[in-house]
C-alpha cells in the first residue's frame, strides 16, 4: 500500500486553525445545488445555441456539474476530496448513461407496440397474409415458442439438474473437474454455432426436415450449462449438517439426495431452470437456421417448420414496411413481457423458498 | 462466487460399514444406478461439446476440399458460384473490429456502475439496481436489434456527422451521409448488451474484496475513492478483466443485433462510420437462406472459426477467474 493517503494529512491540519480537528467542507446540498444549477446553464446554452438534440443539452449539463463540482470542492475542500468527488460524480454518471439507452429501450419497445396488442393480435397467426398487409397476429409464433421452449426445458433440465448432482454430490476427481471447465466454456457458446451443430447433425447427416424439434435441441444445448451453474451453486448452499444427519441414520445416498438435498434447494433450482427458460425464450439464431418460419398456425413440432417470437420479430423487420414495423414492435412486447413475467415469477419462488439455514 | 465457495464441498463419504444386512445389495444397486445416472448426464455434455466441434469440422472439411480461394486471405464469399470461392478475412475484420468497440465503450461504464452498485449507491437503492440489471441482461438479442435499427440508427447520424467534422481526418472516423448502419453502430449496440454481464460479474468480485482491506484504508484516512483505488481496484483486477473477456465472448457471437442493424457488405474499409463490413454471426443468419450445399458448408466452416475464438476467449476468462478463486478463498 502506497503511502499517498498518509502524506498530505499532517501539512492540511497545520494549514487549518487550531480550533477544528475538521475539513472545512461543502454543505451538504452542495451536490443538489450544483446539479440544478448545471441543468439550468445546460439548458440556457441548449436554447442560445440552438442545439436541437436534447442529449447534447444532457450532456453539457453533466459536464459542467462534473467541473463545478471539482473546482469548487478543490476551492473548498482540496484536492484530495475533490478527486473523490470528481470519482463519484463520474461514477454517477456512468451509471445514468447506461440508464439512458436501457430506459428508451423499454420506453420505445412499449410506446410502439401498444398500439397492435389487443386479443385479435394475440389470438390470429399470419396465414394468408402478405407482409405488406396490416393485421395478423403472432398466434403461431406463441405456440411455437412455447412448444420448442418447452421441449428444450424438456431435455435440458433432467440433464442439467443431474450434472449439478454429480459436480456437487459425487464429485472431486479428474472428470468432474473437465465437466465445469466446460460447462463454463460451453455457456459461451454462440447460439447460431448451437444451430449449425444441429443443423449438421439432424438436418444434413439424418436428413430429418426442418421442424420445432430441431431448434429445440439447439435451444437444450444452450439451456444445460445455465442450468448446471445454478443448480450446482444451490446445492452447494444445502449445509452439509443436513446430508450428515440424513446417512448418518443410515439413508443410502441417493436417497438423501432425493429426499434431503433436493427438497432443501428446489426453490432455488427451479428459479434457475427459469431463468434459463427465459434466456432461451428470446434466443432467434438456431430457430432461424433450424425451424424455418412457418405463417400459419402449426401444432406439431415434430413435424413441418413453425414459428417463434422472436423468429417472427426478425421477419416483419425484414419485411421492412410499416404495417410489419408495427407488427414487430408489438411481438417485441410481447416477448419481453414474456421474459419477464418468467424472470419475476423466477425471483419470486426464489424469495419464497429460500433456503433458511446455511449461512 | 458468492457464499457459496465459502462452504467445502461435501466429504467424500462412505456408507456406513454397519448397514442394515436385508437391505444392503438394494441400496447399492440403487447408489450405483443414481451415480451412473448422474455421471452419464456429466458425460453426456462433454460428448455434445465434441459433437459439436467434430460436426462442424466435418461439414467445414467438405466446404475447404471444394474452395478455390484461401479460406483465411480471400476477400470474397461466392460460396454458391461454380467454382466456390470464399474466405473470411472480411468477417474476421468486422466481428474483431465491432467487438473492440463494444468492448471500449462498455467496460469502463460497466465498472462504473458495478463501483455504483458496492460502493456508491445507497444501501436501500443496491439491491433492486442489482435486479434491474438482472432483468436487463434478460432482454432478447432480436428486441436489442429491432431498437438499434430502428431507433438508434435514425438518431445516430447527427453523432457520425459531427465526429466526421473533428475526426473525420483520421479516416477512421470519415462519414458519407446515409443510413448509419455501420460497424461503429453495431460496436454501440453491442455495448449496451455486454453492460449488464460486464456489471454483474464485476460486482460479484467488487463485493467480494476483503473489509478488512477497506477498513484499514478508511482508517489511514483515505477517502471513498482512494479506498477504491488502492483496495477494491487491485482486488478486483484479474475479476474485471475475465468479466470483460466474458461480454467479449458474448459479443463476438452475437447475431440477431448485428444482423437487424449492419448494412452488410464484402469489403473492408477504413471508415467505422460508413456502411459496409459483416461478422461470422451476421453472415450465417444473412446467407443462410439463399445458400446452396456448399454455400451452407462454406457458413458452417466460418461458424467453425467463430466457434473456435469463443472458446477461447471464454476458456481463457473462466482460467482467470479460476486462479482468482483460490487466492481470494485465502482471503475469506
Amino acid at each position: 500500500m502506497s503511502n499517498a493517503v498518509l502524506d498530505t494529512s499532517p501539512v492540511d491540519s497545520a494549514d487549518r486553525g487550531s480550533d477544528s480537528l475538521r475539513h472545512a467542507r461543502l454543505p451538504r446540498w452542495a451536490p443538489l445545488g450544483i446539479a440544478v444549477l448545471s441543468a439550468a446553464l445546460g439548458s440556457a446554452v441548449g436554447l442560445v445555441a440552438d442545439l436541437s438534440s436534447k442529449a447534447q443539452w444532457g450532456l453539457i449539463a453533466a459536464l459542467l456539474f462534473v467541473g463545478i463540482t471539482f473546482a469548487l470542492t478543490t476551492a473548498v475542500e482540496g484536492v484530495r476530496q475533490a478527486r473523490d468527488r470528481l470519482a463519484t460524480s463520474l461514477v454517477w454518471v456512468c451509471f445514468i448513461a447506461a440508464l439512458v439507452p436501457l430506459a428508451s429501450l423499454v420506453w420505445e419497445t412499449v410506446v410502439r407496440g401498444i398500439g397492435l396488442l389487443d386479443g385479435y393480435f394475440l389470438t390470429h397467426s399470419m396465414s394468408g397474409l402478405r407482409d405488406l398487409q396490416p393485421g395478423g397476429g403472432v398466434y403461431h409464433a406463441l405456440i411455437g415458442t412455447v412448444q420448442q421452449v418447452g421441449l428444450a426445458a424438456l431435455i435440458a433440465a433432467p440433464i442439467g439438474l443431474l450434472t449439478a448432482i454429480y459436480l456437487v454430490e459425487y464429485g472431486g476427481g479428474k472428470l468432474a473437474r473437465a465437466v465445469t471447465f466446460f460447462v463454463d466454456v460451453m455457456t459461451g457458446i454462440p447460439s447460431i454455432v448451437a444451430g449449425l451443430f444441429v443443423l449438421s447433425f439432424w438436418i444434413i447427416l439424418l436428413d430429418f426436415g426442418y421442424s420445432g424439434w430441431a431448434g429445440a435441441m439447439a435451444l437444450a444445448i444452450l439451456m444445460m450449462p445455465i442450468v448446471v451453474r445454478s443448480t450446482e451453486e444451490m446445492l452447494k448452499l444445502v449445509p452439509n449438517e443436513l446430508r450428515e444427519a440424513s446417512l448418518a441414520l443410515g439413508v443410502p445416498k441417493w436417497r438423501t439426495i432425493l429426499k434431503v438435498v433436493l427438497p432443501t434447494a428446489i426453490g432455488g433450482i427451479t428459479t434457475g431452470v427459469m431463468l434459463a427458460v427465459a434466456r432461451i425464450a428470446g434466443e432467434t439464431a438456431p430457430v432461424m437456421l433450424l425451424v424455418f418460419g412457418a405463417a400459419s398456425i402449426n401444432n406439431n413440432p415434430f413435424e413441418g417448420p413453425q414459428s417463434s417470437l422472436p423468429y417472427f420479430i426478425w421477419q416483419q423487420f425484414k419485411a421492412g414496411n410499416q404495417y410489419a414495423y408495427d407488427r414487430a414492435w408489438a411481438a417485441a412486447l410481447v416477448l419481453i413481457g414474456l421474459v419477464m413475467l418468467l424472470n419475476l415469477l423466477a425471483r419470486g419462488i426464489a424469495r419464497w423458498k429460500a433456503p433458511k439455514a446455511g449461512r | 462466487m458468492k457464499i457459496a465457495d465459502t462452504i467445502a464441498p461435501p466429504p467424500q463419504q462412505e456408507l456406513p460399514p454397519q448397514a442394515p444386512k436385508p437391505s444392503k445389495s438394494a441400496r447399492h444397486r440403487g447408489d450405483r444406478i443414481f451415480l451412473g445416472l448422474s455421471r452419464g448426464s456429466g458425460i453426456a455434455l462433454l460428448v455434445i461439446m465434441a459433437a459439436i466441434a467434430a460436426f462442424l469440422t466435418w461439414r467445414t472439411a467438405n466446404a475447404l476440399a471444394v474452395n478455390e480461394g484461401n479460406f483465411f486471405t480471400t476477400f470474397d464469399w461466392n460460396a454458391n458460384a461454380d467454382p466456390p470461392v470464399f474466405g473470411i478475412a472480411v468477417l474476421a475484420f468486422g466481428t474483431v473490429v465491432s467487438s473492440v468497440i463494444a468492448m471500449a465503450l462498455a467496460v469502463p461504464i460497466a465498472v462504473g456502475i458495478a463501483l455504483f452498485i458496492s460502493h456508491y449507491a445507497p444501501r436501500r437503492l443496491a439491491t433492486p439496481l442489482g435486479y434491474v440489471i438482472d432483468l436487463l441482461a434478460a432482454v432478447p438479442s432480436i428486441v436489442y436489434g429491432l431498437w438499434g435499427a430502428l431507433f438508434l440508427v435514425p438518431h445516430l447520424s447527427g453523432l457520425f456527422y459531427w465526429m466526421d467534422d473533428y475526426l473525420g481526418w483520421t479516416g477512421v472516423f470519415d462519414y458519407s451521409g446515409g443510413a448509419a448502419r455501420s460497424l461503429f453502430t453495431v460496436g454501440i449496440v453491442l455495448a449496451i448488451m455486454i453492460l449488464p454481464i460486464v456489471t454483474n460479474v464485476s460486482r460479484e468480485v467488487f463485493l467480494q474484496v476483503p473489509k478488512m482491506h477497506e477498513e484499514a484504508a478508511l482508517a489511514l484516512g483515505a477517502t471513498r475513492w482512494e479506498v477504491i483505488r488502492m483496495s477494491v481496484l487491485p482486488f478486483g483486477r484479474s475479476g474485471v478483466i475475465s468479466a470483460s473477456m466474458l461480454g467479449l465472448g458474448r459479443a463476438l457471437g452475437e447475431t440477431m443485433a448485428v444482423a437487424t442493424v449492419l448494412s452488410p457488405s464484402f469489403v473492408i474499409k477504413l471508415s467505422l462510420l460508413d456502411p459496409g463490413g459483416g461478422t461470422f454471426a451476421q453472415n450465417i443468419a444473412a446467407g443462410f437462406n439463399e445458400a446452396g450445399d456448399v454455400g451452407r458448408d462454406a457458413l458452417i466452416a466460418s461458424g467453425l472459426v467463430l466457434f473456435v475464438i469463443t472458446l477461447v476467449v471464454n476458456g481463457g476468462a473462466r482460467m482467470i477467474i479460476a486462479r482468482r478463486k483460490e487466492y481470494s478463498g485465502a482471503n475469506a
